[in-house]
Parts: C-alpha cells; structure tokens; sequence
C-alpha cells in the first residue's frame, strides 16, 4: 500500500531528517512509529501524503509515485490528523469543520451531509454540531480535528503524537477508537513517543533513531529489548522495566501487559506451592 | 471523596507553606465555578503532583497560587488563600513572584529573549537586581538546572526539553520558596520528561523548594512526590501519599493513569498475592516482586 | 521558509559586530548625509568603495552581496525614471543625450545604493540583542524595546506554524494555487485564521508568563548586559565625524571643483 524505498531527505536548513529509510505499510497494518523527538518520526509520514518529497529514493502509495501527484490527490486516500487540532480548525460550526474537506475534495451535497452526519456521530460530537470548534475543549477539538479527517473515509489514516496533552482517560478512548478503526480494516499509522500507549495497543512498532529505523516489529519484541530502546532514546513500559529485574529468577522478560504479567506470576507462584 | 484518606494526613500548621480554604472561584463570564471550596494545605519542602483528567481546575489552582488570579484574571475569588505566608489576593503579582515560580506547559511561549541567559535575567531585571548580583544569580540558576553551556544560545534553537529547563532556570534565578509547575512535560519525549522530573527533584531535596507539579504521567513522576492531590470538576478529591491515593478505589474510577506498577499490585492482590507494601514505581515493584517470589519459593 | 532566513541574524564574532550599535548608528547616519549631500558622482564613488572594509572586516560577504541583489531592480529603476524624467522635462529638445544627464543619473543610483550599502551593514552586523539593549540605553521606553525583541524572537516561530497550518489544510484537500484571483485569496483564510487565532493564544500565555515573571515590579528595572564604549568605538565615531566634517567642508568651498567624470574619461580616450 505504502512503500518507502531508501529514502533521504535534508531539509533547507541543511538538516539531514532521513537517511536512508525503507519501509512497507500494508493493507490493515497498525504501525505505530516511535523514537525520540528529532528522530525522524514525522518527516517520514509527511512523504506518505507528499508533503514531503524524498531528496533521494521513492515513495509509493498504491504504485503511484508521491513525487506525480498532488497532496491533494494523495490526500484522498491517506488522511493526516495533525498533532494540534488549533493548527487546522478554522469554521465557525463544528459540521462546516468536518464538511470543509469533502467539499475540496468535490463530492455532492447530499453525499456531504451524509457524511457529515456520519463522522460526527462517530466521534461523538452530535451535542456540539452547532458550536464554534474555538469554544470546545482540548479534547473535542482533537476529536472534532479527527472527524473532519475520517470524513472523507480515507484507506490509511496517520495521527501525529496523538496523545500529546491528552489526559489518561481520553487516552484510552482514544486507545478504543483506533484499535476499533484498525478492526474495521482501516490502515492506521500512529507517531508517538508515548511507550506505554503503545504498551496497551500492541500494534506493529517501528523505531527510529536520527532518522534511521532501528527496527521493524512487533511491540512485545521492540519495547522489552533492552539493547534497541536505549539506542532509541526511549523509556521501556512500566511492566517491561518490572520484568527486566527478575529475570534471575527465570522469568521471561518480553511482557508489557500488565494482566498477562499477573497471569505470569501466579503461575510461577502455583508452580511452586 | 476518601475521608479516611484526608484524616490520615495529619496537619501541622506550622510548617503549612500553602493553605487555602474554602476557596471558591468563576472565571469572568464562567457560568459555573472552576474551583469549588478547595481546602488544602501543602508543608514546606514538599514535592506535590497535582493531577486529574482535564478541565478539573488544576491549571485554574496553579493560577491561584501566585496570584494570576485574581489580579490578572480577574472574576470572582471566594475563601482563603494563603502563599508564604502572604495573603493572595492583598499582595500583587510581582511580590508573589519572589516567592512562588510559575512554569508553564508550552515552554515556547513562556521565553521571549534572544539569548537563554537574558531570559533567565529577566525576572532579576524586573526587580531591580544589581548587575553583579543579577549576574551570580543567573549564572547559579543555569548551573543547578544543567544548562550553563547553553548560555548563549537562542531559544527558539533548542530542543523542548532544554527549552523547559530554561523556564525552569528563569523562575529558580528568582530564588522562589515554592516551584508551581503546570504539565512542564506534555510536549516532550519520555526522556525529555525524565531529565525534567530529575531537576525537579534536585531542586526539591538539595535547595528544600516546595515543589507542585501538575502531571498526567505518573508512571514517571510518582517516584519523586511525597504528596498527590487528585482533583476532579473543580475540587479535591482525594490528598494524601502517594501509595494511598493510588491504590484508593476513587483514583480508579476518576480515571487517573495509575502507574502500571500499583496497577499489577492491585491484579495480584485480586488473586491473593500480596505484596508487602503498595508500589508506586518499576523499581518498587521488582524489589516487592523478588521478595515475594523468592521468599515463597525457600 | 527561505524568506524568513534574513530575519535571522547569524552570531559571528568580528570587531565590526562588537561595536556599539549606537556607534555604528553614528556611522550609518554619517553616511546618509553626505550622500545626501552630493550629487555628483565622484563622491558617492569614493563613499561606496569606503565601505567595503568595512563589510570584509566583518566576514558578511555572502549576506552582503544577497543584499546588494535585493537592491538592483529598485536601483535600475531609479537609474531609467532619473534618466527619463530629467530626459524628457528638463534637457527636451536637446540632442542627444549630454553625457551629463548620464552621470547625473548614475549618481542618484548610486547614491541609493550607498544608503543600501551602509544600512545593510548594520543590520548584518548588530545582533536584535544588542540592538535591543542599545535602544534601551538610548533612553526608549523599556515596553517599545521589549516588543521589539519578542517580535524577533517570534518571527521564526510564527514563519514555520505558518508552514505547519499550510501542510494541516493541504492535508485536507486544499489546493492554494486553484481557481482565479478572488478564489486564490479566499484559499488563504483557512490558513489565516488558525494563524491569528494562535498568535492572540500566545500573546495570552506570554502576557501571563511575563506577569509571572514580576514585570513592572520598578520602575527602576536593571539590565544584565551593559553597553561600554571602547576603543573600537571611538575609532569608529572619529572615523564618521572626520568624514562628515570633510564632506562638509568640500560641499561648502570645493563644491564647484569636484570634476565631473564622464569627460574625465572620454577626454582620456581621446
């Protein structure tokens, strides 16, 4: 669906963002794209829509060149939920925020309004339809910002830091929603510092460290390596740093949930009693 | 609200650097208040997190402390509030400003010079600091929040996280009694967030300020706090130690983000292992985990 | 966001940056008179060439030149409107050209580019810091030099949320570059808005973070930097205040002999 083939990118300023990153997203993939800030993580999803174009390599997104089309095109297919919701409401009512895209992008009135309907209700904003996004809190602008994307039902869609001044609750919805999109076959791209987020979603992880990929797995294996997460610059989840002090006691050391670490311990407990 | 939580904490008025009671507060043009009779009392040398899911008041707290409101807010300020010893809404900002530092989410827009030491100046400009003074003082504060080779650079060159030990530098240059810290981590990453919490922490135990921090990420913060304060629309609902309140049922239902640590204690407390105490950190966790293990297993 | 790369100012250390920024307004205003003086070209000649140590002493070559470009077009301008207008109202229907109708407008170029030149050098040369402290210690009012800091601090950070509002809508479908005049500019307003929207959110938290910060605790407010005159300074000031003295004596005794160049030259080649 996407593919990254060795792709560099140095920005006017001479920064060297990416160097050298391949990368296959397919159909009904979760990813979720981790590292440090400055790693890389969102200059590498800018190309998915061609924002960005690779100084060297190519991008395709379902065998098209990003370099042949517009963002608008690309758009189309692959919708991008900025990280702050501010930098894209504009409307004076939360329908005409999350109609502004399908009407760019052509579709018929009555086929607008459908789909209107559609994402407002999905994210739950039917009280709010009639409000002005500015007056709503930090919360629902995220959320009215992903209807206004999820709208126009693009094939893959990419959240940029999505848990970036999010509270632990609306984390968790938020955790429901794309685990959710993802089970209905959306391809659905996650960029995110946030270990134990991803800790609880379990998608496929893909590190980046100064704008290499580190490596390409699943989260149970990516986030209890030791060895990879300290090249990284990130934080092990909660339950892995638990693990990683007992394992002299022959414990397996690759758990990040905290049931499945209940599971573990009772068990080694019951075997010994 | 937790009563046994409450009572437990026993109060000792004497050393209460903050107190407040009764307070009741409504924006200009709020239609409900965003503090309902908050009553709390914070001792001297303290490290407090502060936290609860968003809109609950904390920031509206925090404003109270140094006294943004009432004075630049304005709205309607019921009950006491005490800072320092100073009565909040008698005193102005700028008298408050010398005990109580103020460090903001967003560390872009809380720094307006062009040089990282300038910056750290300006609070010691404001108030008339002689030069030499003002200079061992600037000097002191960038040393302590590990950012003295940076002097010189521009702000807006840094990385958030140098940007948020500059804020830090700026209100600590001010020689505060008490460090009132809004959510200095949300835009960094976790390791970012760490070097954070561990200024913090320094500035807590090697200088005695009476730190507050408002957090939702209390899987890396808990391991510094003696002190957690959960507010939900507008008031207190649980304060008390750190073990206490998170394993209280309340934290739970409120929708605090426990620290996975607690929340595996409480999964095997469920089954009937018990751990000899509540942890509140990874580290905890696996020192109670071993004890437990390998005691079961001799 | 190449437009805004010249707000930036590049700290370089070279005995022309560490000058009193007052002391290089001295020079730059010296400069303007005397170019304003004369109108013949030979002075504003030498006034060009005198500056140019000046710019190599200070290693800004690069930006200098990028500068000097900028300039052109508006230079060629006045070099054809001076030569057209004095051509058609004041020499008609004198045949051909006269050689001074020439050099006149040669001289009114590049006496734009003299004042091109001087003010670029300052600009390049002082830091909006230093630049900053010198307006405060000229007496300006603290509020007028604080706003004139912050705004430079902020442009670049204002220029890349611009970019990032522009990548969020164009994320959304919208093509800037579609439909006729009108509908071009309405394409703007889903970026301006959020633009403007953020900057009254800024100024916000700035305001609080300044009162947080003790602002307007004394009227007597201190400064960790100061500005001391030195050497270099002096040299500075006695350069600029020799040359104006010179110009001026030339200008008030020696005006009529400052020999025209054209015939200068043709004579020579003849």
């Amino acid at each position: 669906m996407i593919e990254v083939k060795d792709v560099y990118f140095t920005y006017p300023n001479n920064v060297e963002a990416l160097k050298g990153v391949s990368l296959n997203i397919r159909k009904g993939d979760f990813v979720a794209i981790m590292g440090q800030n400055g790693a890389g993580k969102t200059t590498l999803v800018k190309h998915f829509n061609g924002l960005l174009k690779p100084t060297k390599g190519t991008v395709t997104v379902n065998g098209v060149d990003t370099r042949e089309e517009s963002v608008a095109k690309l758009s189309r297919g692959i919708g991008f939920v900025f990280q702050n919701p501010d930098n894209q409401l504009f409307c004076e009512t939360v329908e005409e925020e999350v109609a502004f895209a399908l009407r760019n992008f052509g579709f018929e009135d009555k086929i607008i309004q459908k789909r209107v309907e559609w994402a407002i209700n999905l994210l739950g904003l039917a009280k709010h339809r009639q409000s002005s996004p500015f007056m709503l809190s930090g919360g629902e602008r995220k959320r009215v910002a992903l209807a206004s994307v999820l709208a126009w039902n693009p094939d893959v869609v990419i959240l940029d830091e999505p848990t970036i001044g999010q509270d632990y609750q609306q984390k968790e919805k938020l955790r429901q929603f794309i685990v959710q999109l993802n089970a209905q076959g959306k391809t659905v791209v996650v960029v995110t510092h946030d270990v134990e987020f991803v800790a609880e979603c379990n998608p496929r992880v893909v590190l980046m460290a100064q704008g290499e990929i580190v490596v390409d797995g699943d989260a149970k294996h990516v986030l209890t390596n030791a060895k990879l997460v300290t090249e990284a610059s990130i934080v092990p989840p909660q339950i892995s740093q638990i693990f990683m002090g007992l394992t002299d006691l022959g414990l397996p050391f690759d758990i990040i949930d905290v049931y499945e670490a209940r599971d573990i311990l009772l068990d080694f407990l019951g075997g010994d009693l | 609200m937790d009563d046994i939580l409450c009572e437990s904490r026993t109060v000792n008025k004497t050393l209460a650097i903050i107190n407040t009671s009764g307070l009741i507060y409504t924006y200009p043009g709020g239609r409900e208040p965003s503090l309902v009779d908050v009553s709390l009392t914070i001792e001297k040398g303290d490290y407090v997190i502060l936290t609860g899911p968003s809109g609950c008041g904390k920031t509206t707290l925090c404003r109270c402390l140094n006294g943004l409101i009432p004075h630049f807010y304005s709205g309607k300020l019921e009950g006491e509030i005490k800072v320092a010893s100073l009565t909040v809404s008698e005193h102005s900002i700028y008298e408050l400003a010398k005990h109580v530092g103020l460090v903001f989410q967003n560390p872009e827009n809380q720094l307006f010079a062009l040089s990282v030491e300038k910056d750290v100046a300006f609070g010691l400009e404001n108030l008339g600091v002689p030069r030499e003074d003002m200079r061992a003082r600037v000097d002191w504060a960038l040393q302590m929040t590990g950012i003295y080779d940076l002097r010189e650079r521009a702000p807006h060159e840094l990385s958030g996280g140098q940007q948020q030990r500059v804020a830090i530098a700026c209100v600590l240059a001010m020689k505060p009694d008490i460090m009132v810290l809004d959510e200095p981590t949300s835009f960094l990453d976790p390791l970012g967030a760490q070097k954070i919490f561990e200024v913090i922490g320094d500035l807590n135990k090697k200088l005695g300020i009476t730190v507050i921090l408002v957090e939702h990420r209390l899987d890396l913060a808990s391991k510094y706090a003696n002190h957690v304060i959960v507010m939900d629309e507008g008031k207190v609902v649980l304060d008390g130690k750190p073990l206490d309140v998170f394993d209280s049922e309340s934290a739970r239902l409120i929708g605090v983000g426990i620290p996975k640590a607690t929340r595996l204690y409480q999964a095997l407390r469920q089954s009937g292992v018990y751990l000899n105490r509540v942890p509140v950190n990874s580290q905890e966790a696996t020192l109670l985990l071993q004890e437990v293990l390998t005691r079961d297993r001799g | 966001m190449s437009v805004f790369e010249g707000f930036r100012f590049r700290r370089v250390l070279s005995p022309i940056h560490q000058l009193d920024p007052r002391v290089k307004f001295l020079y730059v205003c010296a400069v303007f008179g005397i170019a304003v003086m004369f109108n013949q070209l030979l002075p504003l000649i030498l006034l060009f060439l005198i500056q140019l140590p000046f710019v190599l002493a200070a290693g800004v070559q690069k930006e200098w030149i990028r500068s000097m470009k900028g300039a052109s077009f508006l230079a060629l301008m006045i070099f054809l409107f001076n030569f057209l207008f004095t051509y058609f109202y004041r020499e008609y229907p004198i045949f051909p050209p006269s050689s001074s109708l020439l050099e006149y407008s040669l001289a009114m170029t590049l006496r734009f580019i003299v004042l091109v030149e001087s003010f670029s050098i300052f600009f390049l040369t002082t830091s909006p810091d230093r630049l900053g402290l010198a307006l405060e210690q000229s007496h300006v009012p603290y509020e007028f030099c604080f706003a004139f800091t912050t705004a430079v601090r902020f442009v670049p950070v204002l220029a890349e949320e611009a970019q990032t509002i522009m990548d969020a809508q164009k994320a959304r479908g919208l093509e800037l570059e579609r439909g006729n005049f009108i509908k071009r500019i309405r394409n703007y307003i889903p970026i301006l808005i959020p633009l403007i929207v953020s900057a009254i959110r800024r100024s916000l938290e700035l305001a609080e973070a300044m009162e947080s910060r003790a602002w307007g605790a004394t009227n007597k407010r201190t400064n960790l930097y100061v500005l001391k005159i030195e050497r270099g300074d002096y040299i500075l000031a006695v350069i600029s205040v020799g040359m104006l003295i010179l110009a001026v004596y030339i200008w008030l005794f020696m005006r009529e002999q400052i020999p025209s160049l054209i015939p200068l030259i043709t004579a020579q080649n003849v």
